[in-house]
């Protein structure tokens, strides 16, 4: 009687000491999936400021603007534009 | 201590109380009220614990559990290639308490700084009674943490989204803005503002002292973010329209002026630009003026431009034929009171003249062959005087009126425009009856997936077609806008020059528009321009607006890959004698 008494007691302490431990554990993993989760809203943040950037550089007012001052460049005249047709380098 | 101990002399069984005689009950009933009492608690705990839990365990759970909210965002705006026309992005905003936030000068000086503020504005704004100020919103992240980092007493801050316009001015009446706790307040933010609009979730979690969240509790509402919605508009198409037009206001020193690019198949958006307009990034000192979306809520008598609609009538009730002679002698028409002149008298022309050289007298004398009511079924058959069911805020249904009340004289100026108006998108969006076989396409904000559209018919196939070919001979050589042309392609279109009507009379001010499609064999674009009021010197439809649509078309159609369907200028091929008796040998 007293032996599994003594059984039964070190067993129950052994799964209590499971459960602190698998209470921890859960815990930690849950800090971290946290931490996980706050990145991927920072990183969406920060994807939708690139986004942001990405069309202000983009901009057609911009690309214009360099192309024309910086790179000198113009639309061609329209005597010097061939049109590809399937019927080769000539207009229809 | 002692004395008590002293009192204690006797043994318990000796004690005189015992061999007192009381009576049995007296110590059944205490025992009785004693079990009774502990009955009593037994049931309090019970009804507590079990019956009645409710209260005591929000009361527990309110000692550890918290909701916190998961804000969500307002959906993005894009172009149809998904380049983004309006993004909200988290800003922070600093806040003070005042009564708590005690600070040193020094400390003032840190914060203005970190702020990128001056110190008295600080200082300033912290010397009040009140509790609660901001001391600057909507900052950048890298600066709020430079605050935080500070971590003075009684500062603290706050998310709040802010929405970006990165295209600016150009889009403006186009995509709208919104104000405080994003709101639309115009143009599309406002109109798709239901799907636009996020639904912040939230989640009851277990936080631990220092604040860090260490369990989730209950169900978690997911946050909805909102829609992105794909708008129809180019942003390309959309930038050459918008910098031709401000071109072509600079150039005529108009006080305003709108474009509208259509796509004939599908009838999408292309372009929407409106001038003056503002920049919906800074907000500040908005007149109603550059508000305004002209080319949706202004409306304005159309004048020239309305003839082919005219013409279209009288081919589809086959009243004329477009060989048909109209004598347009002397360039004047008495009808009652009235006279209608031409602007160049001419004497007997075909009805695809009478298009080809914008004929009032011309077309006045088909609107007296026509019913009245037939006259204004067509043009609600074809939009006039009917919302264009955009969901865009402040749309107006122009104004036609009701065909019983109209008079002959009426009749006759409506045919050629005047005593009607309309607003710029349901001119181009009329044109969809000529630029396709006679139906008139339904409009889109948003992108068009599916092929073909198809809207209710109001002229026959043949009429679209032989309409069509009248208003390609309007801009070539005889016609009305030959600077509408676009070497390459085939253009079809008409020029409008209207006055302006002021307190109900005529000024000597004028609305110049053009609308056209292009290319004629297969047509893929409408363009309508409106210049209102020019005043350098030229006003007519042909000279102000119809380079504006020459430009704007041209490069869409080369924006959008479409193939050129008129031989370019024959000189400008270089080719050796070889080539050419290649190509006449293929011919």
């Amino acid at each position: 009687m007293v032996r599994l008494n003594v059984f039964l007691l070190l067993a129950l302490v052994l799964c209590s000491l499971g459960v602190v431990t698998s209470q921890h554990k859960a815990r930690k993993l849950f800090q971290a999936l946290e931490v996980e989760q706050e990145r991927a809203r920072q990183l969406e943040v920060e994807f939708g400021q690139l986004q942001l950037e990405l069309s202000t550089w983009g901009a057609a007012p911009r690309i214009e603007k360099i192309a024309r001052e910086k790179l000198k460049m113009s639309p061609p005249e329209a005597a010097r534009v061939i049109a590809a047709t399937p019927s080769g380098g000539r207009s229809q | 201590m002692m004395h008590f101990k002293a009192k204690v002399g006797h043994k318990f069984a000796e004690s005189p109380l015992l061999q007192l005689r009381l009576p049995p009950w007296r110590s059944r009933l205490v025992g009785l009220l004693i079990l009774a009492s502990f009955g009593v608690l037994i049931g309090r705990a019970f009804y507590l614990q079990v019956l009645n839990n409710d209260f005591l365990q929000e009361k527990g759970e309110s000692r550890y559990r918290r909701d916190i909210e998961i804000s969500a965002s307002r959906g993005r705006i894009a172009d149809r290639h998904g380049d983004v026309l309006a993004i909200s992005t988290p800003m922070k905003s600093v806040w003070a308490v005042p009564p708590v936030a005690r600070l040193t000068s020094e400390q003032i000086g840190q914060l203005a700084s970190a702020l990128e503020m001056d110190a008295r504005q600080v200082a300033q704004k912290l010397n009040t009674d009140k509790t609660f100020v901001f001391l600057r919103r909507q900052i950048p992240p890298a600066l709020a943490e430079r605050v935080a980092a500070l971590k003075l007493p009684g500062i603290g801050q706050d998310k709040e989204y802010r929405r970006f316009y990165p295209t600016g001015e150009m889009t403006a009446h186009m995509v709208g803005f919104t104000g405080v706790d994003d709101k639309g307040l115009e143009g599309v933010e406002l109109a798709f503002h239901g799907q636009l609009l996020g639904h912040p979730g939230s989640r009851s979690v277990i936080k631990d002292r220092r604040g860090q969240i260490v369990e989730d509790v209950g169900s978690i509402k997911l946050p909805e973010d909102g829609k992105e919605i794909r708008l129809a508009l180019d942003s390309k198409i959309q930038y050459l329209a918008y910098s031709h037009l401000k071109q072509a206001i600079s150039d005529h020193k108009a006080t305003a002026g709108g474009v509208v690019v259509l796509d004939v198949r599908t009838g999408e958006i292309l372009a929407l630009a409106n001038l003056p307009t503002y920049n919906p990034n800074n907000r500040e000192a908005l007149s109603g003026a550059q508000l305004r979306n002209r080319a949706v809520t202004d409306t304005f008598e159309p004048g020239s431009t309305l003839k082919p609609f005219t013409i279209a009538l009288g081919l589809d009730s086959g009243k004329v034929r477009s060989d048909t002679i109209i004598n347009c002698a002397p360039g004047r028409l008495t009808i009652g009171r009235a006279t209608i002149s031409d602007a160049h008298p001419h004497g007997a022309l075909t009805v695809a003249q009478v298009i080809q050289k914008s004929s009032n007298v011309g077309s006045a004398k088909i609107a007296g062959m026509l019913p009245s009511q037939t006259m204004w079924q067509m043009f609600d058959d074809v939009g006039f005087g009917q919302l264009p069911q955009l969901g865009f805020p402040g749309e107006v249904t122009g104004r036609v009126r009701p065909w019983k009340s109209w008079r002959p004289i009426e009749q006759a100026t409506m045919a050629y425009g005047h005593g009607i108006s309309v607003s710029l998108i349901q001119l181009a969006r009329a044109y969809s009856v000529f630029a396709r076989d006679g139906d008139l396409v339904p409009l889109s904000l948003t992108r068009v997936d599916s092929a073909l559209a198809t809207g209710a018919t109001v002229f026959s196939p043949k009429t679209a077609r032989e309409v069509r070919a009248m208003l390609e001979m309007a801009v070539q050589p005889g016609g009305t806008a030959p600077k509408a042309q676009i070497p390459g392609y085939r253009v079809a279109g008409k020029t409008g020059t209207a006055h302006k009507l002021q307190g109900g009379r005529y000024a000597n001010k004028y609305v110049s528009s053009f609308v056209g499609f292009a290319p004629v064999s297969d047509p893929r674009l409408i363009v309508a321009v409106m210049i209102d009021e020019p005043s350098a010197g030229q006003h007519y439809g042909g000279a102000v607006a119809a380079p504006v649509f020459a430009a704007v078309m041209s490069s869409s159609l080369r924006t959008i890959g479409v193939a050129p369907d008129a031989p370019l200028v024959v000189a400008q091929t270089p080719q050796t004698p070889k080539a050419l008796l290649a190509a006449k040998a293929r011919l």
